[in-house]
C-alpha cells in the first residue's frame, strides 16, 4: 500500500487527468507564453555554426494496411520530398545532400533516400544515403545533416524518414534459400532434381521480419509491459495517458495545428490529407481490452500502445547564413543533441530518461527552461515509466551515475498536439515529426526552448534541444 | 487468568511466518531469520499451521497467498538436520505424517490458497506449493522446482508421491521423483505444475529483485481475489496429448506396464544399490491403485524406513559435504581476478576456458600450434552452442560470452594476467620451461597454477622465482561436467594464492577440496593402487567386461576397464610408473609393462579408438579389443582361488582405494575426512551409496575391513597392509571419521 501512495504523490498530475483538461486549456497559459519576461539567452556558441530548420513536412500517417497499402516505401518518401519542395520552394539543385532514415528496409530500394530523391525530381547530381537506428532513424538522418553542415561540407541538406508497414519483406526459410542458391550452381539436370527432391515441408515455412529484439529475443511490447510493472505504472494510468494523447491529437487536428501534414493523392484512390489513427475513446471502452503481450496479468494493450503505421517525413536543414542568403525565415535553431544507449533487456525503452539530463547539461539548461516537450510515445507505459525515472533521485544515482534527478517534464508542456500513440508511429519517420512539431509549437505558444526525446530498439535513445528562431 | 493466557498466546512472537491482510486476501510470508534459505523446520511448520489456522478463522479473509520474503528462495526443502536427528524409523514416519496433515489441510482449504514462487521451490517446498490451489512463479533463473529427495536417499514424504501423479501424470511424476532434477519455471508451466508465470522485472524505482518480489505478490493477490470471486478457475487447460494420456492411464494394464518398465529401468541404473527409487514407485502405485489413505500411509512408512538407511545417511553426508566444499575458507583474495591465461588448448585447457568465460573473466587460451588452438576454441564454442540448442542461453549470450575468450599462440597480453593455469603435457621439463616463460612475462602478483594430475607441485615450483605464487589446480575431465576441483598447496604457497585459486574455482561452479602436496596428491594417489589391482585382476583372468560389471555392480558409475580407457592407457601407465617409483611396493600388483605394451601397440583407450575395448562402431554392446586380450594372455598370472571370488574381487579393489585414502588423512595430505569423501565421490566416482571411503569405513566397520585386508595381505603382501590410522579405528570402535 505504501509504495502506490508515493507514486501518486510524485505524479499527481497524471492521475488527475490534467492532460485531458488541457484539451480545453485556459488562455492564462497562452498569455504566459507571450509574456516578454520569458525571453532567455540564445544557445548560440562562438565558433559553432548556427544550423536552422527551414521547414518540415510529412505525409498523413495512416494505419498500415489502409489507403497506402499498395504503395512502396519510396513512394511515401517521394511524396514527403515533393511536399517539402512545394512548401519551401527551394530550387531542385540547391540541396547538397539527402539523407533518409528507415527501419524495415524494402530490399529493392535499400537506399530508399536515393530512389525517393530521384522520383521526387531532385537533381540526379545530389548524393543520397539511408541510415537506420530503429525508432530514432530520422533523428539520426537530421543529426547527420547537422554534422555535415557543421563540418563545412554542406550548406543545405534534406533529412527525412519513412516507414511502410503495409508490406514487409517476408523471406523463404534459410534452408529453402540455401537450396535455391545451390540450384543456381547445379550444373546437371540430375543435380538440380536432387536438390529439388531435398525440399521438405520445413523448407516452406516463411520467415517474418522479427518484431523481437535480436539480442534478447523479447518483443518490445513485452519489454514495455515489464517496464511499466517495474515502475509501478498501473493499467488505469496508461489508459488515461493514451486517452489524453488521442484527445489532444484530435483537438490539434480539428484546430488545424498539424500544419506539417501535406496532402497525398494516392494513385487510384482519393487524396489523403489527415492522419487516420486518431481515435479518442472512453476509459470504459479501453478498460475492456485484454493485455496484448504479457498474459493474463499484463497492462499494455492495443489501446495504450502505438500502432503499425505507414508514413514519411522530411525537413530542410541549412546553415543560418545559407538560409538567410536564400531569403528564408527559418523556423528554429537545431542545437545540442545526444545519443545514449543502455541495457536492451531491462532498460530498452528508457532512452529519454538518460538522454534528457545529458542534453540539458550540454546546453547549460534546466528542465524548467524548456517550454515545449515532444517525446516519442512508443507505449503509454513507456512514457509514464520515463517520467517516473526522471523524477527519481534513486534511479538517477543508482543507474545513471548522476547526483540527483533531472525532474519530470510538466504535462502542461508535454506532447500537447498528440503523440505517436495517437498520430501514429512510422518508425523511420517519427523523429522529423517531433522536431517540426517542436518548431511549430514554439512559434504558436511563444516559447523559446524545446526538447525532443525518443527511445529506440536496441536500448538506445536520443534527445535534442531546439531554440525558437527570433520572430 | 483466562484473559492473560489467551493474550499470551496472541502475543507469542512468531519469527518465521507472519501474515498481512490486503483487502480480503491474507498474504502469508515465510522467512527463516536464521538462514539464507527457508526450510521446512519444526518451527516453520508449526508457524505455518498456526498462521493458516488464524487465516481460516478470520471471516474477513476470502483467499490467501503464500509467499517467501527471501529473494531467490521460496522453500528449499525440508530441514535435513531434523531428519538426521531422528533415532528411529517411527520418528521419521511421524515427521512425514505431520507434513502430510498440514498440507492436506491446505489442499482442502475452504478459501483458495495461491503459492507465489520466486527462487528455489524444492522438496518440501514443492509439496507445500502443490498442496495450494493455484501456483504462479517468476521466470527468474533462480526459480527451480523439483523433488530432489531421491538424491538424498529419501522420498517426497509430505504427500508429494500422492499429489504429483494427479497433477502432472504418472510418467512425468516418476521422471521428476526418480531423477530429482530441477525444472525451470517455463518448463514447469508446460508440464502443468504451474498455472502462471511472471517475467522478472528490471530496474524501476526499487532494485529489480525487490520490485520483482512485490510484483509477484501484486499479481498473486489479484489472482487470489479473482479465484475467490470465481473469475478464474484453478483448472488448467489440457492439451490433446495430455487428454489422450489421461485416457490411456485410465487402463489398469497400462499403468501396470508403466510400473514394471520404471522398476526395470531403476534396477538397471541403480543395480539395486539404492532403496529410495523403488520405495517411490511403491508409494505412487499404492496411492493410485488403492486410494490416497493407503497411499499416505505407505508414503510415511517408507519415508521412515528410508530415513534410517545407510544409503540415505551417505547421500545426506555427501550433500552436506558438498555444501561445505563450496565455501572459501581462506579469506577474500587481495585482488579480484580479471584476466586468466590458460596454457594448452587441449581437452583440459579448453574445458577450463569454457567454465571461465561464461563468468565474465577475460580468458586467454594459448597453444603452440594453430591446429591445437582451433580445436580448443571449437570445443569452447561447441560447449556454449549446445546450451543454445537446449535453450539454456540465447545465441546472443553465447556470442557475448565468447567475446571474453582470446585464442593466441604467443605470450602477448600476459602482462595483464592475474593467474595462469598451465594444462600442457605432463612432463616436468616442459612444465619448468613454461613456468619460466610465464614468469618472465607476467606481473609479480600473477599466480601460476598447474593442472597436473600427478606431478608434485613443489617439483614444478622448484624453478620458480615466486614459489609462494605457485599452486596446483587439478581439474577433472570433462571439465564442464565434472564438478570437482582439487587444489594442491605446497609449504611455500601463500594463503592469498590459495584464496585466489579457491575463489576462481567457486566462480567456475566447482566443488573444491584443498589438499597437501605429494605425488598424485589425494585423488590420483587413491586411484593408482585400485587401478594396479584392476590390472592385476585382468592378468588373473578377469576379463574387461567382467571387471566392468563387478565394479559397476558395487556402485561405481563407470566400470574399471572402461575408466582406464577413458582416462587413457598411456596416462594410466605414466601415473602407475611415477607413483610406483614414489611409493614403491605398496603401489604394485598389476604389471606396468602390460599397460606399456598396450600403449606401444597403440591401444591408448577411447582417444585412439582402441584400449581394453574397441571404439568407433556405434553398436550398443562394447566389444573387447582382441589385441588387448592377446597382450593379457602374455602377462597371465594364476589367481589364488581363496581370494578371487566375485565379492573378494570387489573388496580387493575397494580395500586398496580406501586404505590409501585413509593413509592420505594420516599423512596430512587430506585436511579432513569430509574433503576425502567429496574428492573420492565427485572426482573418481567412488560409489555414492557408500558416501565416500571414510563414511564407508564408519559404516562397514574398520575392524571388518581390517580382517578382509589381513586375508588379502596373506596372498599379496604389503599391497594390503592396513595403514596405522585404519588400525587405530579397528582397535577402537568409538573412533569414527564422521560424527
Amino acid at each position: 500500500v505504501k509504495h502506490t501512495h508515493t507514486y501518486t504523490q510524485t505524479n499527481i498530475y497524471i492521475h488527475t487527468q490534467s492532460g485531458i483538461q488541457w484539451a480545453h486549456f485556459s488562455p492564462v497559459f497562452q498569455n504566459r507564453f507571450k509574456s516578454p519576461l520569458r525571453i532567455k539567452k540564445t544557445l548560440s556558441k562562438t565558433g559553432v555554426k548556427n544550423i536552422v530548420l527551414v521547414d518540415g513536412v510529412r505525409t498523413p500517417f495512416l494505419q498500415s494496411g489502409t489507403t497506402y497499402a499498395d504503395l512502396m516505401p519510396h513512394d511515401l518518401a517521394r511524396t514527403a520530398l515533393q511536399g517539402l519542395l512545394n512548401r519551401t520552394g527551394i530550387p531542385k539543385d540547391a540541396v547538397d545532400y539527402i539523407i533518409y532514415g528507415t527501419v524495415i528496409q524494402e530490399v529493392k530500394t535499400s537506399n530508399v533516400a536515393r530512389e525517393a530523391a530521384l522520383g521526387a525530381g531532385f537533381s540526379d547530381r545530389i548524393p543520397a544515403h539511408t541510415v537506420t537506428m530503429a525508432c530514432i532513424s530520422s533523428n539520426q538522418a537530421m543529426t547527420t545533416a547537422v554534422g555535415m553542415i557543421a563540418a563545412g561540407q554542406c550548406d543545405a541538406v534534406v533529412a527525412g524518414g519513412v516507414e511502410f508497414m503495409s508490406d514487409v519483406p517476408i523471406r523463404h526459410s534459410r534452408k529453402m534459400r540455401k537450396t535455391m542458391l545451390s540450384l543456381n550452381k547445379a550444373k546437371t539436370l540430375g543435380a538440380r532434381l536432387a536438390l529439388l527432391g531435398s525440399i521438405r515441408p520445413a523448407h516452406l515455412a516463411p520467415e517474418l521480419p522479427a518484431v523481437a529484439e535480436f539480442s534478447t529475443e523479447e518483443t518490445m511490447g513485452h519489454s514495455a509491459d515489464r517496464l511499466a510493472a517495474a515502475f509501478g505504472v498501473s493499467r488505469r494510468e496508461q489508459d488515461e495517458y493514451a486517452l489524453r494523447s488521442h484527445s489532444l491529437a484530435k483537438r490539434a487536428q480539428d484546430e488545424g495545428l498539424l500544419s506539417d501534414v501535406v496532402g497525398f493523392k494516392v494513385p487510384g484512390k482519393d487524396i489523403v490529407s489527415k492522419d487516420n489513427g486518431i481515435r479518442p475513446s472512453s476509459m470504459e471502452q479501453m478498460a475492456k481490452l485484454k493485455p496484448a503481450f504479457v498474459k493474463p496479468h499484463g497492462t499494455v494493450t492495443a489501446a495504450n500502445s502505438s500502432y503499425l503505421t505507414d508514413g514519411a517525413s522530411a525537413v530542410l536543414i541549412m546553415s543560418e547564413e545559407k538560409a538567410l542568403a536564400l531569403g528564408y525565415k527559418p523556423k528554429a535553431y537545431l542545437r545540442d543533441f545526444v545519443y545514449v544507449s543502455q541495457d536492451p533487456k531491462d532498460q530498452l525503452l528508457l532512452g529519454p530518461s538518460y538522454a534528457t539530463p545529458k542534453v540539458l547539461e550540454r546546453s547549460g539548461l534546466k528542465l524548467a527552461d524548456i517550454d515545449v516537450f515532444e517525446f516519442h510515445e512508443a507505449f503509454a507505459g513507456q512514457i509514464l515509466s520515463n517520467l517516473k525515472a526522471m523524477d527519481s533521485d534513486w534511479f538517477a544515482k543508482t543507474y545513471m551515475g548522476r547526483t540527483s534527478k533531472v525532474g519530470s517534464p510538466p504535462l502542461d508542456k508535454f506532447n500537447l498536439w498528440g503523440g505517436s500513440l495517437s498520430l501514429g508511429h512510422p518508425f523511420g519517420a517519427t523523429g522529423c515529426r517531433l522536431v517540426t512539431t517542436v518548431a511549430h509549437r514554439l512559434k504558436k505558444e511563444g516559447g523559446q526552448y524545446g526538447l525532443v526525446a525518443a527511445c529506440a530498439a536496441g536500448g538506445q535513445g536520443h534527445a535534442m534541444v531546439i531554440e525558437a528562431y527570433p520572430q | 487468568m483466562l484473559i492473560l493466557s489467551s493474550r499470551a498466546q496472541l502475543w507469542h512472537p512468531r519469527t518465521h511466518v507472519n501474515y498481512e491482510l490486503k483487502d480480503d486476501v491474507a498474504v502469508v510470508r515465510l522467512n527463516d531469520p536464521t538462514s539464507k534459505v527457508n526450510t521446512l523446520s519444526k518451527q516453520m511448520e508449526a508457524e505455518i499451521t498456526q498462521v493458516m489456522n488464524e487465516v481460516w478463522g478470520n471471516a474477513q479473509v476470502k483467499s490467501a497467498v503464500v509467499i517467501s520474503t527471501k529473494p531467490g528462495c521460496f522453500v528449499a526443502g525440508a530441514d535435513i538436520n531434523m531428519i538426521k536427528a531422528c533415532k528411529s524409523a517411527e520418528e521419521v514416519t511421524s515427521l512425514s505424517q505431520e507434513g502430510q496433515k498440514m498440507f492436506e489441510k491446505i489442499e482442502k482449504s475452504p478459501i483458495p490458497v495461491v503459492a507465489a514462487i520466486n527462487g528455489s521451490c524444492l522438496g518440501g517446498g514443492l509439496e507445500l506449493a502443490i498442496a495450494c490451489q493455484y501456483r504462479l512463479a517468476t521466470k527468474s533463473k533462480k526459480t527451480v522446482l523439483g523433488t530432489p529427495e531421491v538424491l538424498l536417499g529419501l522420498l517426497p514424504g509430505a504427500g508429494g508421491t500422492q499429489r504429483l501423479p494427479k497433477m502432472v501424470g504418472l510418467p512425468t511424476a516418476f521422471d521428476m521423483m526418480l531423477t530429482g532434477r530441477n525444472i525451470r519455471a517455463d518448463k514447469a508451466k508446460k508440464m502443468g505444475l504451474l498455472h502462471q508465470i511472471i517475467d522478472p522485472l528490471g530496474p524501476g524505482l526499487k532494485s529489480p529483485e525487490e520490485r520483482t518480489m512485490e510484483y509477484l505478490e501484486e499479481v498473486a493477490v489479484g489472482v487470489a481475489k479473482d479465484l475467490a470471486a470465481k473469475k478464474v478457475t484453478v483448472d488448467k487447460k489440457k492439451g490433446l496429448i495430455q487428454k489422450l494420456q489421461d485416457v490411456v492411464m485410465g487402463f489398469p494394464f497400462v499403468r501396470k506396464q508403466i510400473y514394471n518398465t520404471v522398476t526395470k529401468k531403476v534396477m538397471k541404473q541403480t543395480k539395486g544399490l539404492y532403496p529410495a527409487p523403488l520405495k517411490i514407485i511403491e508409494c505412487v502405485q499404492s496411492g493410485v491403485e488403492k486410494g490416497s489413505s493407503t497411499g499416505y500411509q505407505v508414503e510415511s512408512e517408507n519415508f521412515g524406513k528410508l530415513g534410517m538407511t545407510a544409503e540415505s545417511r551417505a547421500l545426506i553426508g555427501l550433500y552436506q559435504g558438498q555444501v561445505a566444499c563450496k565455501k572459501n575458507n581462506f579469506g577474500t583474495p587481495e585482488r579480484e581476478l580479471k584476466t586468466l591465461a590458460i596454457l594448452g588448448a587441449g581437452l583440459m585447457g579448453a574445458g577450463i576456458a569454457q567454465v571461465t568465460v561464461d563468468k565474465g573473466v577475460a580468458t586467454i587460451l594459448k597453444d603452440t600450434t594453430l591446429e591445437g588452438l582451433a580445436r580448443g576454441q571449437q570445443q569452447v564454442y561447441k560447449g556454449l552452442n549446445d546450451k543454445v540448442k537446449k535453450r539454456g542461453i540465447t545465441s546472443f549470450e553465447r556470442d557475448a560470452t565468447l567475446s571474453f575468450l582470446t585464442g593466441q599462440l604467443d605470450y602477448s597480453g600476459f602482462q595483464k594476467a592475474d593467474m595462469v593455469i598451465e594444462a600442457v603435457f605432463e612432463d616436468l621439463a616442459i612444465k619448468h620451461q613454461v613456468l619460466k616463460e610465464v614468469e618472465a612475462v607476467t606481473p609479480a602478483h600473477c599466480i601460476f597454477a598447474s593442472n597436473t594430475s600427478a606431478l608434485p607441485i613443489r617439483d614444478i615450483a622448484a624453478v620458480s622465482k615466486r614459489p609462494e605464487k605457485v599452486i596446483g589446480m587439478h581439474y577433472f575431465s570433462p571439465v564442464d561436467k565434472m564438478q570437482l576441483l582439487e587444489i594442491i598447496t605446497t609449504d611455500k604457497t601463500s594463503k592469498d594464492t590459495t584464496a585466489s585459486a579457491v575463489a576462481l574455482g567457486l566462480r567456475q561452479g566447482k566443488i573444491i577440496i584443498v589438499v597437501g602436496d605429494g605425488p598424485g596428491f589425494y585423488t590420483t594417489r587413491c586411484l593408482a593402487p585400485m587401478l594396479a589391482e584392476a590390472v592385476r585382476l585382468l592378468q588373473e583372468g578377469v576379463g574387461p567386461k567382467m571387471l566392468d560389471s563387478l565394479t559397476t555392480s558395487i556402485g561405481f558409475p563407470v566400470g574399471m576397464a572402461t575408466l582406464a580407457d577413458e582416462v587413457g592407457i598411456d596416462v594410466a601407465a605414466h601415473v602407475a610408473e611415477d607413483l610406483g617409483k614414489a611409493f614403491g611396493q605398496r603401489f604394485g600388483g598389476g604389471n606396468v609393462e602390460l599397460l606399456k605394451t598396450m600403449v606401444q601397440k597403440g591401444f591408448k583407450g577411447r582417444k585412439s579408438g582402441k584400449g581394453c575395448f574397441l571404439y568407433g562402431a556405434k553398436s550398443k554392446d562394447k566389444q573387447v579389443n582382441p589385441g588387448a586380450e592377446e597382450i593379457l594372455k602374455t602377462f597371465k598370472l594364476t589367481a589364488p582361488p581363496a581370494v578371487s571370488g566375485n565379492e573378494d574381487v570387489q573388496y580387493r579393489l575397494i580395500c586398496r582405494f580406501v586404505n590409501e585414502a585413509v593413509l592420505c588423512l594420516q599423512e596430512g595430505i587430506l585436511p579432513d575426512p569430509i574433503q576425502g569423501d567429496i574428492g573420492a565421490v565427485f572426482g573418481l566416482g567412488f560409489p555414492p551409496c557408500f558416501g565416500g571411503p571414510f563414511r564407508f569405513v564408519d559404516t562397514f566397520g574398520a575392524d571388518r575391513l581390517l580382517q578382509k585386508m589381513k586375508r588379502y595381505e596373506e596372498f599379496y603382501g604389503n599391497h594390503f597392509t592396513p595403514c596405522q590410522l585404519l588400525q587405530d579405528h579397528a582397535r577402537d570402535p568409538s573412533k569414527r571419521f564422521h560424527k
